[in-house]
Parts: structure tokens; C-alpha cells; sequence
């Protein structure tokens, strides 16, 4: 007779991960529900995991009643810009503390460290009056710059680790192959970095998008309102306009997700594999 | 003709003095290997040789050209690291020839170089693989074809074989020497093994606490060392130091030098006799090893470190019986109170 060891670990192991993606996921998927439940339903069948109904009429009103699409064309290249910008300055910033030494460097990772440090609501007002005399209050470029200036301190430190995984011997062997500096920069050390440009990218990207406290106290205007702004417009005096809400918030969860697609492949590890001996 | 000069080269890591006055020539097609204890700086010249690390003061000079201020890219040298620094998103035929591609060579004399670098080292059938899908001796050998595809002035080795095991090691030490006889290109190696250095070098250059201590032919060190130190770190074993005043030591006049502080003799240039007048050391043997090919005895005669005494074959000579040793006159090495050799003992 053949044993058919039941793995009871492996089983453990399963349930254990099933039970963790079911707590993360739940929140989303009750987002989801609430986004295709007819109006009329929300409030009868409020807590039924499954709704007896389904509707996409709240993403058709928010799609086309709303100004949800300016919002989130507004999220969007706010969120795009301070990905890009950020990760640029992080690159070249981790780059060199990572591989130069020089004078003040400590003195400029130890300040880079405090400003992560301050709780917002302390800086936020500050930062109102600095842009305020930019005249950048109420604009996209303004935001991009302030998300910026915020997450490039630890974008830093990520793209820091980074490049110090990164062998030195590499770029060495690269420059004796006849590279510069910079080309061994660019054609040895940064495709190896790639996952951490993607994952800094990622990160970012996430951090400005969802980002709300300044968002709200910059920006005014309907027009230049991002997307977490703009969620609060379903919010009228005497009601909240739930199906659309969740609607809209269902739609805002498709760029970070297709973001994530997109670099994933880029966040694999062991890109350095086999580079030197360990 | 000279390929590199060093002028009194120094290198100072902010406080820290790590080469001192260094001055050396090597000539073109010369195999030089520098060794000496950890941390004495023989990496920190190679590096200083490639221009990855910037002299701190003196000349270096490629043929008749200062190049102290040259790029790594712009002194035609190749070097293989300890690391073997592969790049890991290339495959062995893109890693190979990077250089070439950096200089856009054309595709066909790429091709070519390649293939022929290849062949050496027999990397042939590995050309599509990628470093982490390689042994460590096969990446070994793809760091050492990316030297060799380049043809350049100076080839630059830092311990290229100690992440090797021993086997490989004994291979591809061949393959090394027969790479230096074929190119006849200027060679410096870098290495902790007293064998790669005793066969491969054409000079060996000794290096210690950032001075170089002696240079000469692998013989030319082994036969007369300068000083206690060079004496003392070429040759397995050993060689044995004994004190002057060492109550074992029983040296017949013609032999004894007033000046000597200390007397060396090495373990192999020693003929066991019985423990009587004649001998020029007595002692009693505290431990055997029998290497099958050798026999080392490693002899009590009061001090605190053994006398190691290595005779050919095998000797069934056993822990605890007292012995003798003889040395001749032309093995005894002298050195005065400042560790120096007396080279004139032999008259005297
Ligand atoms: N970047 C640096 N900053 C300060 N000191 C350094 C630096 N690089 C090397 N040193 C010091 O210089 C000395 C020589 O180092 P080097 O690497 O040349 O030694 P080595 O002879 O190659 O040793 P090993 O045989 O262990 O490789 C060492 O004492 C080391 O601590
Ligand atoms: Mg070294």
C-alpha cells in the first residue's frame, strides 16, 4: 500500500498565507463590492457579502458626471513627475554617497535623516507660505516640487542600498575595459539597478498618488485638485455619495496596479548573480 | 627596455601611510609577482598601476610616458580581479568583448578575438552562458579571456587564483605561464602563494608593511635573502632562526661570524647525524609528519619555537629520540643585529 503522506506543514503553511491575503485583500474587495451594488441596495443589504444585484451605473456616473477623469488626469502627472524627478535625484544622490567620499558627506546623510523626522502638520504651514511666494499654490508643478523634496531623502537611502549591493569591482573591471565613469554607470551599473529604480519608481509613484494632507491644503481649484482631493466632492452636506465614491476609488487602484505590472518583472532579485565570487 | 618605472611612489589613505617610497622598474615582458603579508599594500600598488587609486606623490611612468594622471581606460591595461568582477547581465561572449565593443571594433574582428580568446581557455562551448550559470573556475577563466581579448600593454593580476581549489589552481597557473610565453606581454601578479610566485615570476618583488624589502630572480631570494623578513617568508617550511647564543647551537669557528645575531638555515638544507660532537644542533624530535615524499621533524633544542629539519623519503626515525644536525657552510645564512645579511661570512 502507498503512503500517502498528508503534508500537514505544507497545508499549515497554505492556510496560514490564504488566511493573510483574505485579512489584506478583503478592505479592496469590499471597495469593489460597494462600487457595482445598485444605489437603492447600499443601505438594505449593507453588510451582505454578496450583493443580489449588480450595477456598473456608478462607474458610468463617475466616469461621465463627475469630475473624476480631470482629477485623475491631475493624479497622474502629479504622481508620474514626482516618480520621475524624485528617482532621478535619488540615483545620483545614492550613486555618490554610495561610491565618493567627500567632504560633509555624514553632515548631509545626518540632515537628510531629520528631515525624515518632523510630523507634516508641523512643516505644512511653512510650506504654504514658501509656495505661496513662488506663486506655486493651487498649480501641479508646486506639488510635484514639494512631493519631491519630500521623498527624495528616503528614496535616497534606497537607491544607496542599492548601488552598495552592487559590487565595486564592477564598474573598475568597466573602466579598464575602457569606459568613463559615467558610461560605466550606464552600461554596467545601472542595469543591475534596475530593480531598485523600479522598485524606488513603484514606491514613489504609490507615496504621491495616495498623498492627500498636502494636496488638500495647495491645491484649490477643481480644476488642479488631485484624485484623493477630488474624493472628497462625493462628500455633499447632507449625503455621501457611496456607490460613486467607491466607484471612483475602484478606478484609482487601476494605475498603481498596471505600474506594478509593468516594473514587476524588473523587481526579481539576483540580477548580480555570478558577478563575483561570493 | 623598461614598460613601468616607479618613481618614489607614495600612497597615503588620509593618515594612514600605506606605500612608502616605492621605486621599481620592470621591464617589458617581464613577469613580476609581488607578494607579502596581508595588508601590506601589494593591491593598493596593482590598483595604483591600473589608476583606479590616485598616487599621493611620485612618478609613474609607462615606457617614457608620465601616466599619473591617465585614466584607467587611457593606459592600455587589463586586469583580472580576485572577484573576477564579471558582469552579470552579459553573457561570456558580450563579457569577453566589452573592451572591443567600447572601442567599436568592427563585428567580424570581434567575432574573431573572441572566439580565439575563447579557444585558448576553452570557454568555446560556454559562449551563450551567463556568469551565474558558470563554476568558479569556468568565471575565473572568463576574466581571464577578457584580459587576454584585449592585447594590451600590461596585463594587472590581483590573486587571480585564490578562489580556485587546489587543482584548478595547479591548472590554471599553467595556463598562466603559458599565456606569458605566448603574449610575452608585461605581466605584474599579485599573490599570497609562494609557488605561483617561486614559478611564475621572472622577478619577484617582497613586500612589507609598504616597502618593498627585495627584488630579484625567485633563485636570487631563496638563495641569498637580503634580510630576516625575505628569509623568513619565501620557502615552506620555513627557514629556521636561531639565536647566536643559543645553548644548542654548537657552530665550529670557521662557521661563526662575530656580528651574526642570528643564524638561518633552511629545513631542507639540513643532514640529520647522531647527537654527538660533530653535530651543529641537538635536539629531540617533538613531532613527525611523513608526507610520503618528505619526512619533517620538528626538534625541541630548548627554544620556544621548533627546529624543522625536512629530509627526502621516509625516515622511521621516532617522536622522542635525540638527533643531530649538520648544515653546510654555503646554507648558513648570517644576519646582524638589524636583521640585515652578512654576505661575507663565507670568507670570514
Ligand atoms: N580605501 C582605503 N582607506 C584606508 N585604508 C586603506 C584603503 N584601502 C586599503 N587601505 C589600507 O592599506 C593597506 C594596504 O591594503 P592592500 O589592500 O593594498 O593590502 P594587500 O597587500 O593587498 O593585502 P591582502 O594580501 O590582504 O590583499 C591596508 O592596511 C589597508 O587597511
Ligand atoms: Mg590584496
Amino acid at each position: 500500500m502507498q503512503k500517502t503522506a498528508f503534508p500537514i506543514g505544507a497545508v499549515l503553511r497554505y492556510f496560514a498565507i490564504a488566511l493573510y491575503v483574505l485579512f489584506a485583500l478583503f478592505p479592496i474587495y469590499w471597495l469593489v463590492k460597494i462600487a457595482v451594488t445598485p444605489d437603492r441596495l447600499i443601505y438594505t443589504e449593507g453588510t451582505q457579502i454578496w450583493p443580489s444585484n449588480f450595477t456598473l451605473d456608478n462607474f458610468v456616473s463617475v466616469l461621465f458626471l463627475t469630475d473624476f477623469l480631470v482629477y485623475f488626469k491631475n493624479s497622474m502627472i502629479v504622481s508620474l513627475g514626482t516618480a520621475f524627478f524624485t528617482t532621478l535625484v535619488a540615483t545620483a544622490a545614492g550613486y555618490a554617497f554610495s561610491r565618493f567620499h567627500f567632504r560633509g558627506k555624514t553632515i548631509i546623510i545626518a540632515l537628510m535623516l531629520i528631515t525624515q523626522m518632523f510630523p507634516l502638520l508641523m512643516i505644512i504651514a511653512p510650506i504654504y507660505k514658501i509656495m505661496a511666494g513662488l506663486r506655486l499654490l493651487d498649480s501641479l508643478t508646486g506639488l510635484i516640487i514639494v512631493y519631491t523634496a519630500f521623498n527624495v531623502p528616503f528614496a535616497t537611502f534606497l537607491m544607496q542600498g542599492f548601488f552598495d549591493g552592487i559590487p565595486k569591482d564592477l564598474e573598475e573591471a568597466a573602466m579598464i575595459d575602457g569606459c568613463t565613469r559615467f558610461e560605466a554607470l550606464r552600461k554596467v551599473i545601472f542595469p543591475l539597478t534596475l530593480p531598485g529604480l523600479a522598485a524606488t519608481l513603484g514606491f514613489i509613484f504609490t507615496a504621491a498618488w495616495s498623498e492627500l494632507l498636502f494636496a488638500l491644503m495647495l491645491i484649490n481649484s477643481d480644476a488642479k485638485m488631485t484624485f484623493p482631493v477630488g474624493l472628497k466632492t462625493f462628500v455633499s452636506k447632507f449625503a455621501v455619495d457611496w456607490g460613486q465614491m467607491m466607484a471612483a476609488g475602484t478606478l484609482a487602484l487601476i494605475p498603481s496596479c498596471l505600474f506594478f505590472i509593468l516594473i514587476q518583472r524588473f523587481l526579481v532579485k539576483g540580477l548580480t548573480a555570478g558577478a563575483v565570487k561570493g | 627596455m623598461t614598460a613601468i618605472t616607479l618613481n618614489s611612489i607614495n600612497k597615503r589613505f588620509g593618515p594612514v601611510h600605506v606605500l612608502k617610497d616605492i621605486s621599481l622598474q620592470f621591464d617589458k615582458g617581464e613577469f613580476v609577482v609581488l607578494v607579502g603579508p596581508s595588508g601590506c599594500g601589494k593591491s593598493t600598488l596593482l590598483r595604483m598601476i591600473a589608476g583606479l587609486e590616485p598616487v599621493s606623490s611620485g612618478d609613474m611612468i609607462f615606457g617614457d610616458t608620465r601616466v599619473n594622471d591617465l585614466e584607467p581606460r587611457e593606459r592600455d591595461i587589463a586586469m583580472v580581479f580576485q572577484s573576477y568582477a564579471l558582469y552579470p547581465h552579459m553573457n561570456v561572449e558580450r563579457n569577453l568583448g566589452f573592451s572591443l565593443e567600447l572601442r567599436k571594433r568592427a563585428a567580424a574582428e570581434k567575432k574573431d578575438r573572441t572566439s580565439h580568446a575563447a579557444g585558448i581557455l576553452g570557454l568555446d562551448k560556454l559562449l551563450d552562458r551567463f556568469p551565474k550559470a558558470l563554476s568558479g573556475g569556468q568565471r575565473q577563466r572568463v576574466a581571464m579571456g577578457r584580459a587576454i581579448v584585449r592585447d594590451p600593454q600590461i596585463f594587472l593580476f590581483d590573486e587571480p587564483l585564490s578562489n580556485l581549489d587546489a587543482a584548478l589552481r595547479i591548472e590554471m597557473r599553467i595556463e598562466i605561464a603559458k599565456l606569458h610565453q605566448r603574449l610575452g606581454t608585461t605581466m605584474v601578479y599579485v599573490t599570497h602563494d609562494q609557488v605561483e610566485a617561486m614559478t611564475l615570476a621572472d622577478r619577484i618583488v617582497v613586500m612589507n608593511a609598504g616597502q618593498v624589502e627585495q627584488v630579484g630572480t625567485p633563485l636570487d631570494l631563496y638563495s641569498n635573502p637580503a634580510n630576516l623578513f625575505v628569509a623568513g617568508f619565501l620557502g615552506s617550511p620555513k627557514m629556521n632562526f636561531v639565536a647566536h647564543d643559543d645553548a644548542a647551537l654548537n657552530l665550529p669557528s670557521s662557521l661563526t661570524n662575530p656580528s651574526a645575531q642570528t643564524y638561518g638555515i633552511r629545513p631542507e638544507h639540513i643532514k640529520v647525524t647522531a647527537p654527538d660532537d660533530t653535530a651543529h644542533l641537538v635536539g629531540t624530535i617533538d613531532v613527525v609528519e611523513r608526507l610520503g615524499s618528505d619526512t619533517i621533524f620538528y626538534i625541541n633544542h630548548g627554544a620556544t619555537k621548533p627546529f624543522v629539519v625536512r629530509v627526502p623519503g621516509i625516515d622511521r626515525t621516532a617522536i622522542g629520540e635525540k638527533i643531530g644536525c649538520q648544515f653546510q657552510p654555503e646554507d648558513l645564512h648570517l644576519f646582524d643585529q638589524n636583521g640585515q645579511a652578512i654576505s661575507e661570512h663565507k670568507n670570514g
